[in-house]
């Protein structure tokens, strides 16, 4: 990302067409390594890693521990943690259930179609009040964040159990259930369309950037760098709604839903499921995060405050405010986490979201963002959350014991940091 | 001559008992240079905290242009177009130029977006004038040296028209041709009328850029005068004894007969 890489002699040696490419080296590491264990994980169980099936559910399994990581980065980079998030999304799903199965049906009619949304923004209400409620008394009234979070991690996990009184709450809206994973997908023509926008989308970002530069007389990447990139990104997006709609609806299944419709079913007729809404949720998440995080005086002021707090007070942000803002979108995001939790199990239980405060904080930093603040992408935490559970799956699949698989997934999350450690001392950065 | 650009008059804050500073009185004219100068915890960048907003004073009273102003925040302060330069640059190490420059200040697409480009491009003009050579505009700024950070600081107060001007030790981390640039840039900033104040501890940066200086001891005015007026062995005399030569204004911490005023 240097300006000698861009204004330095044009010889095409491989290594400056690869600098012509200005890709994210720590990026593409991650890729590499995760590519790498699926090839493992994919020989080692004849086949059955790599399938559209287990793809598929890889990235459903993944969505409620990716989204709160997103959040998470934000948490970590004011050098802050959050302890909390899964004892939050326990007392979300418990307000969410309770919302939708006892409060609203009397009033509005059971399976009203209004009920799913009025649930879910029930929650987010409650998850935000409580990320600002911590927030404010990290930012205000100066207890450290681990303490504040620590004993949040035992009251909202109990407050959770007296909202429902110890109860498994269910079964759940249909409609709310539709969020959760395999029982709401877009189908494969409505997931093509998807992809064709998103491509369109990222190609006429990628195409604006380059004129708004060229405009401003700054370098630019040569348009061949340009072209080979936008064939990437747009090769990424296909394939990965290629492989979603490739797992194929279960006939039995498929008979159902159109018995549902009260038609018949079709003979010899095949549909996948495409992307499932919970992913699709995911992916808005990130590219609202992202711009956030990039575009926004928020943002630009999240990694201030990270990289020098003193710095930032200096130059007039209320690094105070700024602390409530970042535990109030945390909390937001454990209650869409919490969502997609409870719609996936169709049920609200006593123990959702245990432990998931350190799965998503071993994604976060694995996903590359520093516990010394100031450093950290959302991309990066949403593929360290896909590492970290196609670890887990991948040794379901083989058989490895649990208690070894979590052997496994400590020793990996230290040794991702020290590779970081490592990877930072040798490039600078 | 005109009115003076700031005058703090009687200036108190402590902290925790500790009187840090003790009604002090200083002003700075335009296109002037005043030195504040004394030992370690003297008082002086706890001085130039209250009027950079960072501290709020006790008691006293702050004029611009002959104003009375209230400075509550680092906001207040620029509002008032006075920029500050930190002894410890105040820079986020993680950003680039760019975004340091322009922190708190972003500039904004019509949609509410901060505008990279726009940012760079300002910054590639002003750095352009400032430090020709600096070319690192998407390193972040932990990755320069320390003449090229002092450059985004010093751009910082430059480029959003700053009437006064506070550097607090802007050349103590720097070499002796970065110094320089520094050295030629104040009496660039001077010429365009601008006040500022400059805490160092090298008497002979001092005497080089300065006016007049104002020595403090204890969180107490020692006392002010013209560089002019006085010698190098005075100015030593004032800073470490606390005594008050004859070509200067004494102030309440002045050394009289071995006992002091105050």
């Amino acid at each position: 990302m240097s300006d000698t890489a861009l204004s330095g002699p044009k010889s095409p040696t491989a290594r400056n067409m690869f600098a012509a490419l200005q890709l994210d080296t720590r990026l593409l590491g991650m890729i590499g390594a995760f590519i790498v264990l699926c090839l493992v994980f994919n020989v080692v169980t004849d086949g059955r890693f790599l399938t559209p099936r287990n793809i598929f559910n890889l990235t459903i399994q993944t969505v409620s521990v990716a989204i709160m990581a997103t959040g998470m980065v934000f948490v970590i980079v004011t050098r802050h943690i959050d302890l909390s998030v899964g004892s939050v999304l326990a007392t979300v799903a418990a307000v969410m259930a309770v919302v939708q199965t006892d409060i609203l049906p009397p009033i509005l009619g059971l399976g009203h179609p209004a009920i799913w949304i009025l649930a879910i923004l029930a929650g987010v209400v409650v998850g935000v009040v409580i990320g600002a409620f911590q927030g404010w008394m990290i930012g205000y009234l100066g207890i450290p964040a681990f303490i504040v979070t620590l004993g949040g991690l035992l009251v909202w996990r109990n407050v959770a159990w007296f909202i429902t009184s110890g109860q498994t709450i269910g079964p759940l809206d249909e409609t709310f259930t539709m969020i959760g994973g395999i029982g709401g997908t877009m189908g494969e023509t409505g997931s093509w369309v998807f992809g064709a926008l998103a491509v369109a989308a990222a190609l006429w970002l990628q195409f604006t950037s380059r004129r708004r530069k060229a405009a401003h007389g700054f370098p630019v990447k040569p348009v061949w760098a340009e072209i080979t990139m936008m064939v990437i990104t747009a090769a990424a997006i296909f394939g990965f709604v290629w492989v979603l709609n490739a797992y194929d609806i279960p006939e039995a299944r498929l008979e159902r839903i159109f018995e549902a419709r009260g038609e018949t079913m079709p003979e010899g007729i095949v549909m996948g499921y495409g992307i499932p809404y919970s992913v699709l949720l995911l992916i808005v998440v990130a590219v609202i995060m992202t711009v956030v995080a990039r575009q926004t005086r928020l943002g630009r002021y999240i990694f201030a405050t990270g990289g020098n707090p003193d710095a930032a007070e200096l130059s007039g942000i209320n690094t105070r405010f700024l602390t409530v803002k970042v535990f109030a979108i945390m909390g937001g995001l454990a209650a869409l986490a919490a969502a997609v939790a409870a719609a996936r199990l169709g049920f609200s239980t006593n123990d959702i979201g245990t432990l998931d405060e350190l799965r998503v904080i071993a994604a976060a930093v694995i996903g590359g963002t520093a516990l010394a603040g100031g450093v950290g992408t959302i991309y990066g935490a949403i593929l360290g959350a896909l590492i970290m559970q196609s670890l887990q799956s991948g040794m379901a699949m083989v058989g490895v014991d649990a208690p070894l698989q979590n052997i496994v997934v400590g020793t990996v999350l230290v040794l991702a940091v020290l590779v970081d450690i490592i990877y930072r001392k040798r490039t600078g950065d | 001559m005109d009115a003076p650009l700031v005058e703090m008059k009687d200036m108190c804050i402590s902290f925790g008992g500790v009187q840090a500073v003790d009604h002090v009185s200083v002003d700075l004219y335009p296109g002037e240079v005043v030195g504040l100068l004394g030992h370690n915890g003297a008082g002086k960048s706890t001085l130039i905290k209250i009027l950079s907003g960072a501290y709020k004073a006790d008691s006293g009273e702050i004029r611009i242009n002959g104003k009375e102003v209230h400075i509550h925040s680092p906001r207040d302060a620029r509002a008032q177009n006075i920029e500050t330069i930190y002894q410890t640059l105040a820079l986020a190490d993680n950003l680039d130029a760019a975004s340091n420059l322009f922190l708190g200040r972003e500039l904004t697409s019509p949609l509410g977006f901060v505008d990279d480009d726009a940012m760079e491009a300002e910054t590639r003009k002003i750095m352009g004038r400032l430090n020709p050579n600096f070319k690192k505009f998407h390193a972040p700024v932990k990755a320069l040296s320390g003449g090229q950070r002092q450059s985004v600081a010093i751009a910082r107060a430059v480029y959003f028209n700053a009437k006064i001007l506070i550097m607090d030790e802007p050349t103590a981390a720097l070499g002796v041709h970065e110094t320089q640039m520094v050295a030629e840039l104040i009496q660039e900033l001077k010429k365009q009328g601008l006040g500022i104040f400059l805490i160092s501890h090298d008497i002979h940066d001092v005497f080089q850029l300065c006016d007049r200086i104002a020595v403090m001891k204890n969180g107490q005015l020692v006392g002010t005068a013209r560089t002019t007026d006085v010698t190098d062995d005075d100015v030593l005399g004032m800073i470490i004894l606390g005594k008050c030569p004859a070509g200067a204004i004494p102030g309440p911490g002045a050394l009289v007969d071995d006992t002091v005023v105050g």
